[in-house]
């Protein structure tokens, strides 16, 4: 077999989409850690997420062998995952799809608008979606005189409040139903002045206002959980009916799927459709769960586009270890256990990817210098680990991340970074026993920074910020064994 | 049983009670101690900065010292993960695979001290006294990287004059996570908050927990909040004994104590 290397897969263009933050993780989270009500909201939410979750997982006898087959089939589908594209294609077309290919965020949102553009519409109704979050598609459409309406209330809410997606599954955790109720009091037209914070009125506020959009909308723009290659099938799960709504009313449905939601057979299904609603929502079934099969005439949109995303994806496959955040089923369980996400939300991650998964999948998706501050935000408790429906070991990645970000550093500049210069003073003291025990005699000069270690520099300043430095001992334990 | 000390570089530097503690309770069961000198750091910091390849030649030292003993054991649930789950990688990134063979050699002979005591030695009353309040930490690399369990609670629940209280939300991370606590030193003291207010929720007067390097971080903070609570590693109340006191006491310092 011949093979001609043509470089490094493209990582996810700059300049569209919503990968990358505007400041460095630290920057942006002491900005969110000062947010009190954010933090109450959050603390409450992904407090009583977990407790549900953990409840309906408990259930399951074979959840952990559930886990194990998850990750078997992902990783099957990332080994041979060109093949299973072009079945996909096939079956797609076969069923009387149109499948379309676009390799970045742009080439995306202009397919997309381009398919709009040809119906006619000046508007579009959507389906809550990573994928078309992530490139931007909103924008895109809007900049193009069609208007996108998003039907998932918390992405409606996001949307009203001209605010951004804080969480995977609940875009709007960060607002309490008094927040939610002020922003449909300003920006929903036509909303009765009495509006009351209960979360049934509001759904219904919402929902009154949707229904003319759903009646008289004929495109439909959605993403995807999964496709399988197998049958052509596209699935979408979801709690509120409005999705159904969005795949079955318009003429026309434009589906963007990130390639990595493939899943090779229909009988795969019935893994993840296991593992998604317990560990997402804390639900033992989702209450909608929409499949279709390219056209049916008669029934439904009788226009299907699919369009394959790849958007940095092919760069994360390369990656050996790296590669494995690809089998995430966007399920947001990593984000409820996360102590470092419970404190910031997901704003100060920067990317429509936030928390742990965030952590390790915007960074490879841009590169990691793009996002270098992420796969820092992270105390590596491994709670995402233990929390992962397909077993993605986030806290390993992190770590490869980390390593990757110190290697372009040092090869992107000639003087090394003070840190690096430290690491490897460290490294070789540490390597060199008489060294080692003068390095120890001398930590007990910081007696002379004082307790709350005034005399600190940064960033070891950053420590005293909340606590105390421990006092040197008189005597090291090495010092204690010699003399006994 | 003959048992090489993995002390750890923090506790041979900064918490040597918890060390002493280690030996002394060791020998007290029974058992010979003893502690290679050659022992330094096992490069954990430098590994999950991001610096594998200066942590490559502390995973060869480290392995070059324990590599002679049967049986290893460390005051440390986290050290014992970096053994146990990243020496190897180290070594295998580095191109070297007889280097990560024999690390994987060391790590199935190296423990944890509550490991060691429950599995290998099989006991649970440690014949302690420890007449104090008392809430266990489970730290996060003990719980979630190594897996110790309940085994830290069960040699508690064993220790004569002890009253061991829950701490409400124990399994959430201290926020230290080495060097995230400087990187990220606001999340990681928002955490610390979090921490410290369930550990005063108890009325305990000692915060206990396998790892050093946690009981630093909470034990700097409750010491900035002159909170009036102490953090003791878990050793140095299986070492106590009705006697002589605890150990605890004349090492208690004008700070953090652990």
């Amino acid at each position: 077999m011949t093979e001609t290397f043509l470089g490094m897969p493209a990582t996810a263009p700059r300049g569209v989409g919503h990968l990358r933050g505007d400041e460095s993780f630290p920057v942006a989270a002491r900005r969110s850690l000062a947010d009190a009500q954010l933090r109450r909201n959050l603390g409450h939410a992904t407090a009583t997420i977990r407790t549900k979750s953990a409840a309906v997982i408990g259930e399951v006898p074979d959840w952990q062998e559930l886990r194990e087959a998850g990750r078997a089939i992902k990783t099957d589908v990332m080994a041979r995952l060109p093949e299973l594209l072009e079945q996909l294609e096939a079956t797609v077309t076969a069923a009387g799809g149109t499948v379309h290919w676009a390799a970045d965020a742009v080439e995306a949102n202009r397919i997309v608008t381009d398919l709009v553009r040809a119906t006619g519409s000046d508007r579009v109704m959507k389906v809550k979606s990573m994928a078309t979050q992530e490139i931007g598609l909103n924008e895109a459409l809007e900049a193009a005189g069609i208007e996108p309406v998003e039907t998932d209330l918390a992405e409606l809410i996001v949307q009203l409040g001209r605010d951004k997606p804080s969480h995977i599954l609940v875009p709007a955790i960060h607002r309490n139903r008094a927040e939610i109720r002020e922003i449909f009091l300003r920006e929903m037209p036509g909303v009765d002045p009495a509006l009351t914070d209960e979360p049934a009125i509001l759904a219904a506020a919402a929902r009154r206002h949707l229904r003319r959009t759903f009646l008289s909308t004929r495109v439909a723009v959605s993403g995807a959980n999964f496709a399988v290659a197998e049958t052509g099938t596209l699935a979408v799960v979801e709690s509120e009916g409005n999705g159904r709504m969005c795949l079955t009313l318009p003429d026309t449905l434009i589906t963007v799927m990130g390639i990595e939601k493939l899943i090779p057979t229909w009988a795969d299904l019935e893994v993840f459709l296991q593992l998604l609603p317990r560990a997402s929502t804390g639900e033992r079934m989702n209450p909608y769960t929409s499949m279709w099969t390219g056209v049916t005439p008669g029934d439904g949109p009788q226009d299907f586009h699919l369009v394959l995303l790849d958007n940095g994806r092919s760069a994360v496959l390369a990656d050996e270890v790296g590669r494995q955040a690809l089998h995430c089923i966007r399920c947001s369980a990593c984000l409820n256990v996360c102590p470092v996400y419970e404190r910031t939300g997901g704003h100060a991650y920067g990317s429509v990817y936030p928390g742990p998964i965030g952590a390790v999948l915007s960074p490879q998706l841009t590169g990691v210098e793009d996002n270098a501050s992420l796969p820092f935000a992270s105390s590596l408790c491994g709670a995402c680990f233990d929390a992962c429906p397909v077993m993605i070991d986030i806290p390993s990645i992190l770590v490869h991340l980390r390593a990757q970000h110190v290697a372009a550093y040092r090869s992107e500049h000639r003087v090394p970074s003070p840190e690096a210069i430290t690491m490897a003073a460290a490294a070789y003291t540490m390597d060199h026993l008489p060294l080692y025990e003068a390095a120890q005699r001398a930590s007990r000069v910081t007696r002379f920074a004082g307790r709350r270690g005034g005399g600190l520099p940064p960033p070891l300043s950053g420590w005293t910020l909340g606590r105390d430095l421990p006092q040197p001992p008189p005597q090291t334990f090495r010092e204690w064994w010699a003399q006994r | 049983m003959r048992i090489a000390l993995f002390v750890t570089c923090l506790a041979d530097t900064l918490f040597p009670e918890a060390a002493k503690a280690t030996v002394r309770l060791l020998e007290r069961l029974g058992h010979e101690v003893v502690f290679p000198q050659d022992q330094t750091c096992c490069g954990q910091m430098h590994i999950n900065t991001g610096y594998p390849d200066d942590a490559l030649r502390l995973v060869r030292r480290h392995v070059r010292t324990f590599a002679p003993y049967d049986v290893v054991v460390a005051p440390s649930g986290s050290c014992v993960g970096s053994v146990r789950h990243q020496h190897a990688t180290v070594a295998r990134g580095a191109g070297d695979e007889r280097l990560a063979s024999r690390a994987e050699e060391v790590a199935r002979r190296t423990y944890e001290l509550s490991e060691l005591l429950v599995d290998v030695l099989g006991v649970t009353d440690v014949g302690a006294f420890y007449p104090h309040r008392v809430t266990y930490h489970p730290t996060c690399h003990s719980l979630r990287m190594i897996r110790v369990g309940d085994k830290p609670l069960r040699l508690l629940r064993q220790v004569r004059g002890l009253d061991l209280v829950e701490l409400p939300q124990a399994e959430q991370c201290c926020g230290f996570g080495g060097t995230f606590a400087v990187k990220n030193a606001d999340t990681s003291t928002a955490m610390l908050a979090d921490k410290m207010r369930h550990v005063l929720s108890t009325r305990a007067d000692v915060c206990t927990a396998g790892d050093t390097s946690c009981l630093m971080h909470i034990g700097g903070g409750l010491s900035r909040l002159r909170a009036g609570v102490r953090t003791v590693h878990l050793a140095e109340i299986l070492a106590s004994t009705e006697p002589a006191g605890h150990p605890a006491e004349p090492a208690q310092r004008d700070g953090v104590t652990a």
